[in-house]
Order: structure tokens, then sequence, then C-alpha cells
């Protein structure tokens, strides 16, 4: 039985040519980028040509707008903390409620300790953002708006450029955490007014531990990482030589084919979903029906829990991920649905199918075949579900 | 994901007595949707001896939860009522050969389950008995006092966190962090009474957090840091906690404040910082006001976007703190309905 990863937001599989183009820079051209000798020599030319590919894929304007970081963890860091340094003048930072971790978490931080003022802009049952709420949040102390590009849960995806605007118009710095956007979404940075933007390599089939963030020239910027002169002085430390080959290696692999695949994804990705909706009943889909990455289904289904769903699935092979409290280890349910105020008779059944361009016809079949009966199993099981047809509670599905 | 034993996943995976038992006669049902899982247990007794010839589960919950209802149905099959009443959710657990820690709530709740069945049989009046075992203390999962002394005493649990393990309790919003506090440490002073716990061993309350347990397994979720509610906040070095920007000087000024205090003055020092901080709830779509005032209670109602959802909790957390910095002593700031 091959196995079926639909778990690609979480990550994707390296590229075996990615592979290939990273091995050298283990085994023969080891050496430093910044050394003199040739140990090093080559390195510094397969930087500046990763570099260039990372620039084509998100349309930056320069190659030297990207600096290399250890993933979108790092690149979020830095650039909230950036902003908050180079404008000590302004101490407010817009976000939203449905960010990741690696953005909520710090912005509870800088709230808690460091004297900083957050607002989290909050979305609707589709998980759009409150664009009036963002409106009113903004003002002559916003340092930074931080907002995602696509949310890595359901996939819906904000209106950046936008947003971006209307950030400008307050005098504030504009920052998008793109990580689940790059390789999935045409990325055109110099005709938007995005300053930041964080993205990490293996969400698109490179390296884990590698990333970068956009810094658009002439923003203001403070590294959070001092040390060396490496990437100019914005972010210390010998860089991550292989990884960042293979980062350029996927970049240049996402860009060639990057159209006629997200075409492909979207054609499967939209049987998956309305084939399990109309098989399975008492289920929908969330986020954003007109406005969502063209790889990621996240489908609540009633009644019963995520983990044991997701267990079930791995049993016949599949792999998929929920927005479910058990399978974190947290009590409640994701903050991502909490925040979509998706009823707790679904939010806890929630079940994110994410694609990737190595997902087959015959990934999607055995998907099709395999879920309708777990549910049906888990189902007969629940005591919130009567058999008779008659679900315990009417429900208004948000999409079908 | 979890590391359950093979135990957990042959009866999650076969589970035995799934389904609903037309005939039962004693009912135990316990959980909720919102809470994540719930469990309705249906017993077949023999009203002559009191054994329990058949037993059935319906379950809504996780993989541990759905095994745990599994292994508390053939533990409990062949028993008499009063032997079955004597199982604990370490019988449970031990059953499937263990739980990870964060999931011994099934287990619990699968003695809860059968708790109830039992009072069904007997006739007792389960919603009597709820009162008389005490408040409601974590109202995001809905346990109140007795199940949280039960789980406490059953399993000698003497930190905050492996409360939550066992019973959910404070697993949310963690508003109910110092009510926990004092029974779980009410609850152990009475255990070291009675022999059943070493002095040492007991959470005291408002002492420093107890140390963790044991080291957690690699792939555990870590609780969030909870910031720990001191009990009498030491008025000179108040951390600051800026939620607002109007906050810098105001606070630091008003922390000392003196015992004296009238009722009516905190209530209007109270109803001064709610409103400073309004524009932070407003901003994320809600609002926030003052309702009651009595003591260490501080009651507001929190609508629109607010209500329910965690970051007002969190919200939530810097007005106690900042309430509690103005008036010099600890309050608990609770949301309620308004009505
Ligand atoms: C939206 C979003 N931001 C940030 C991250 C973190 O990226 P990394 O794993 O590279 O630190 C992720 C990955 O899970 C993500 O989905
Ligand atoms: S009331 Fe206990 S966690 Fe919210």
């Amino acid at each position: 039985m091959t196995p079926v990863y639909l778990d690609n937001n979480a990550t994707t599989r390296v590229f075996p040519e990615v592979v290939e183009a990273m091995v050298p820079y283990f085994t023969e051209q080891f050496g430093n980028a910044s050394s003199i000798h040739a140990f090093g020599s080559d390195v510094g030319g397969a930087l500046r040509q990763a570099r260039r590919s990372l620039q084509a894929l998100i349309g930056a304007e320069f190659d030297h707008e990207i600096i290399f970081t250890s993933g979108g963890t790092e690149s979020n860091n830095t650039a909230l903390r950036s902003a908050l340094a180079a404008n000590p003048e302004r101490n407010e930072i817009v976000t939203s409620t449905v960010e990741h971790p690696a953005i909520l978490s710090l912005c509870d931080w800088l709230e808690k300790h460091e004297g900083v003022t957050v607002h989290r802009i909050p979305v609707d049952k589709q998980g759009r953002l409150d664009i009036d709420a963002y409106r009113a949040a903004l003002g002559p102390k916003t340092a930074l708006v931080s907002l995602m590009w696509a949310n890595n849960e359901t996939g819906t995806i904000f209106p950046v450029d936008g947003l971006a605007d209307l950030a400008h118009e307050a005098g504030a710095l504009f920052h998008t955490d793109a990580v689940q956007a790059v390789g999935k979404v045409p990325i055109d940075l110099k005709s938007t007014a995005i300053d930041m933007l964080s993205l990490s390599s293996h969400k698109f089939h490179g390296p884990k531990g590698l990333g970068a963030l956009y810094v658009r020239r002439g923003t203001r910027f403070r590294p959070l990482l001092r040390g060396g002169h490496q990437e100019r002085g914005r972010r210390a430390g010998t860089e991550n030589a292989p990884a960042i080959v293979g980062l350029g290696k996927a970049a240049e692999m996402t860009m060639a084919t990057m159209t006629d695949d997200m075409a492909r994804i979207t054609a499967l990705r939209d049987r998956l979903e309305k084939g399990l909706v109309q098989a399975v009943g008492h289920c929908f889909v969330t986020g954003d029906p007109y406005d969502r990455l063209p790889n990621t289904s996240t489908i609540a289904f009633e009644y019963i829990e995520g983990e044991a769903i997701l267990l079930l699935l791995n049993k016949q092979g599949i792999a998929a991920s929920s927005g479910s409290a058990c399978t974190s280890g947290s009590l409640e349910p994701s903050h991502v649905l909490r925040a979509m105020e998706i009823p707790f008779t679904a939010a806890h059944g929630a079940i994110r199918f994410s694609l990737s361009r190595e997902t087959t016809d015959a990934d999607v079949d055995r998907v099709l075949d395999a879920v309708p009966a777990i549910i049906d199993q888990l189902r007969e099981m629940s005591p919130f579900w009567s058999r008779d047809g008659a679900a315990p509670q009417t429900f208004d599905p948000a999409y079908a | 994901m979890w590391e359950y034993t093979e135990k957990v996943k042959d009866h999650f995976f076969n589970p035995r007595n799934a389904g609903a038992l037309a005939d039962a006669n004693a009912v135990g049902e316990v959980g909720s949707l919102s809470c994540g899982d719930a469990l309705k247990l249906m017993l077949k007794v023999n009203p002559e001896t009191e054994v329990i010839e058949e037993a059935k589960f319906q379950t809504f919950g996780c993989g541990s939860a759905i095994a745990s209802s599994s292994a508390l149905t053939e533990l409990v099959i062949g028993k008499t009522i009063d032997e079955a009443r004597r199982l604990t959710n370490q019988d449970i657990a031990e059953f499937l050969d263990g739980l990870p820690p964060e999931k011994m709530h099934c287990s619990v709740m699968g003695q809860e389950a059968l708790t109830a069945a039992v009072a069904a049989w007997r006739g007792e009046d389960l919603e009597d008995d709820d009162h008389e075992e005490g408040a409601l203390i974590c109202k995001c999962f809905a346990v109140d006092e007795g199940m949280i002394e039960r789980a406490v005493r059953t399993n000698k649990l003497t930190s905050i966190e492996m409360v939550t393990h066992y019973t959910k309790a404070g697993g949310g919003c963690n508003s109910c962090r110092e009510p926990l506090e004092e029974l779980l440490a009410d609850v152990n002073a009475a255990m070291v009474a009675e022999g059943m716990l070493k002095p040492e061993e007991a959470f005291v309350f408002g002492a420093a957090p107890a140390p963790k347990p044991k080291k957690k397994k690699a792939q555990g979720f870590v609780i969030p840091d909870m910031p720990p509610v001191a009990a009498a906040p030491a008025p000179q070095a108040p951390a600051p906690i800026a939620i607002t920007p109007l906050a810098a000087p105001a606070p630091v000024a008003e922390a000392p404040a003196p015992a004296g205090r009238t009722p009516a003055q905190e209530a209007i020092a109270i109803a001064r910082v709610i409103e400073e901080l309004r524009p932070v709830f407003k901003a994320d779509g809600g609002d926030v006001e003052l309702v009651d005032f009595e003591g260490g209670l501080v009651l507001v109602s929190l609508t629109g976007a607010c209500s329910g959802c965690q970051l007002a909790n969190q919200t939530l957390g810097g007005l106690q703190k900042r309430i509690a910095e103005t008036l010099g002593r600890s309050v608990r700031v609770m949301p309620v309905a308004k009505t």
C-alpha cells in the first residue's frame, strides 16, 4: 500500500533534484563562502545563483532584498523586532487573530514584557479579515502591520496588496507571513507596497531549517542576530550553503511549472472536496470559498473528533492533519477555527488535506474511498449522532 | 502523534461493545460537544443479582477516549454494581497498559460515566448530587469540585498541570487557575492529614509552582507557561505590563495603593482601569463592562467578538493584573453573562 501524503502544509518532501543539487556542498564545496581559497570559491557563486532563483519566484526587484534565515519562524521574529527597533517612536503592532504561532506568541510576549500594544484583528466565519476593524486599528503609533498572505489551516488568502497600501497611509511598515503562499500563488513583490515578507523553504520541496526574509530596499532594518558580516550584516552566521542551494533549486523548479501545477492541484483539490462533502454529509469546507490556496481543503466533520479520524486514516496509509485539540495536546480546537466561530459541533472534527504537485489522481481516489466509511464508523459510535438521518442539531454549512 | 500502547490501539481500532443498548436500565452521560469529548455508558443490570450483564458505550472523542470507553465496558461486564462502583480511572488506565499523561482525562471520563450510571441505577438524583459536590470550578470544561477532588485523591495529584491532564480543568482560558490552586491545596492538605500524602509532596497555595513531575515525553505538547497568580502581589515591583499606551506611568504610581480605600473607592478605581483598557477590547471587535465587584471578585461582561474567545481571556488576564496592581491586592476577574 503506497502511502498517501496530504499534509503538505506541514511540510513537503524534498525534491530528489534538490537533494542532488545540495550534495556537492556537503562533500566537495564544503568551504566557507567568506574564505579566499578554492574550497570556498565556488560557494559564493552558488549562493548568488540561489538568491536570484528566489528573487524570481517572489518577484523582488533586487536580489539583495533577500536575507537568508533559518526558516519562517526566524523571519517572522526578525521582521517584528526590526520594525519595532527601527521605529522607536511607534510601539503598536497590528496583526490578526489567525496568524501562525510564530507571530502570535511573539506578539503575546512583546505585549506582556516589552510594552508593545498589539491589535489582533478578527476574522469572519469564512476567515476573512475584518477590514473596518483593521482600518480603525491603524494609527500614528502603528510601527508594523503583520498579516499573513495565506492561512496555514484553511488556506484563506488575505488581500495583502490592499492591506499594505492602507498600512502605508498610516505611515506603518507592512510585513506578511507568506510561508504558505510562496510557490502556491503568483507573487510579484516589486509591484506591491509590501515592505517585508517571510518564507520557508520546506513548504515548497526545499530543505527544512532554511527560509528567507524579504526586506524592500530602503526599509529601515535592525538585525536580530549580530555577529559576522554575512547577508550584508543583516543576519550574522556562516551561511547554510547546502540548504541555500537547495532552496534555490526548489524555487527554480517551482517557478518553472507553477501555473500548470496549480491548475492541476486545484482540480484535484476540488474533486476531493466535492466528493467528500457529497459522500459524507453533515460536513462543510472551512475558509474563504472565493480566495483560498489551491492546495488546501479543511473540512469540518460534525459530531466526531479529529484525532480519531486521523488515526483511522493513518491505518490506511493516508496522512492528513487536524485542527482538533487532541492531536496537538492542547485541550481546545485550533485558534484559527475558534476565531472563525466554527461551532464546536464541527471544530473538533476538522481535517486538513493539503496537496502538493506530487499529489496524484490515485491519491484522491484513495481518500474518497476511505473517508466516508471512517466517518460513518465514528459517527456510529458518537452519542451525538442519530442514525435515522435527522442529525441532533440543524446546521448551516458555510460552503457546500 | 501520541505514543499509545498496543492495548490502546487495539481498543481504538477494534472497540468492544460500541453502539447503543436498547434495553439499558442504567445510563451515565458525561462531557459535551464543546468540551471535546463525551461518553454515554449504557448498562443492563440484572435487578435480582445487581450483576451488570451487558454494557455498551457511545463516545465522541479522540483515540484514547474511545479506547478508555471500550476498556470500561470490558471491566464492568460481569461485575455487580457494588464491585463496579469501586473501579477507578487507574483501573481503566492499567487495563490499557497506560495512557499518555496528557490523556489521563479520558480514563477519568470513563470513571465519571460509571459513577453517573451507578447513581442512575440507585435512583440517586445526580443533579442534586452535583450541587452537594460543590461549585463549578472550570467553566471551559464544565468541571466541578467533586470531580476534581475525586481525581486528585484517586491519582494523588499534586500539581495544577497534573490536575489539567486528569480533568482538563484549567486547560482552556486559565481563569479558573486560582480556585483550582485553592482546591488542590485544600484536598492535598486533607490527604496529608489522612496520611495519604507526605507533607512535602502536597501542593501549597500561593507557593512557587510544584516542580514538573517527570520529564515529558519528547513528542508531547508542553502546556504553555501559565502566568502565576501571585497570592499577594509585591506592590514594590509591578511588572511593566503595557497593555495600553496609557499604561506607562499610571499603574506604577497607583500600585502601592494604601489599604485604606473603601469598597466604593475601590470600585471607582476598578471602573477606571476597565475604562482605560476598553480600547484594547474594542480593537479586537468586542467590549468589556464592569458588572459587579465584591471583595476579591470582579465580575465583568464581555460582548461581541470578545465573549468566549481565547483572546479575550488573555486580555482578561491582563485586566486582572492591572486591577490587582491598582488595588495592591489580588483579585479575580470573572466574565459573566450580561443579563
Ligand atoms: C504560516 C506559517 N508561518 C510560519 C511557519 C513556520 O515556518 P518554519 O517551520 O520554517 O519556522 C509556518 C510553518 O508551519 C507557517 O505555516
Ligand atoms: S474556566 Fe477553567 S480553563 Fe477556562
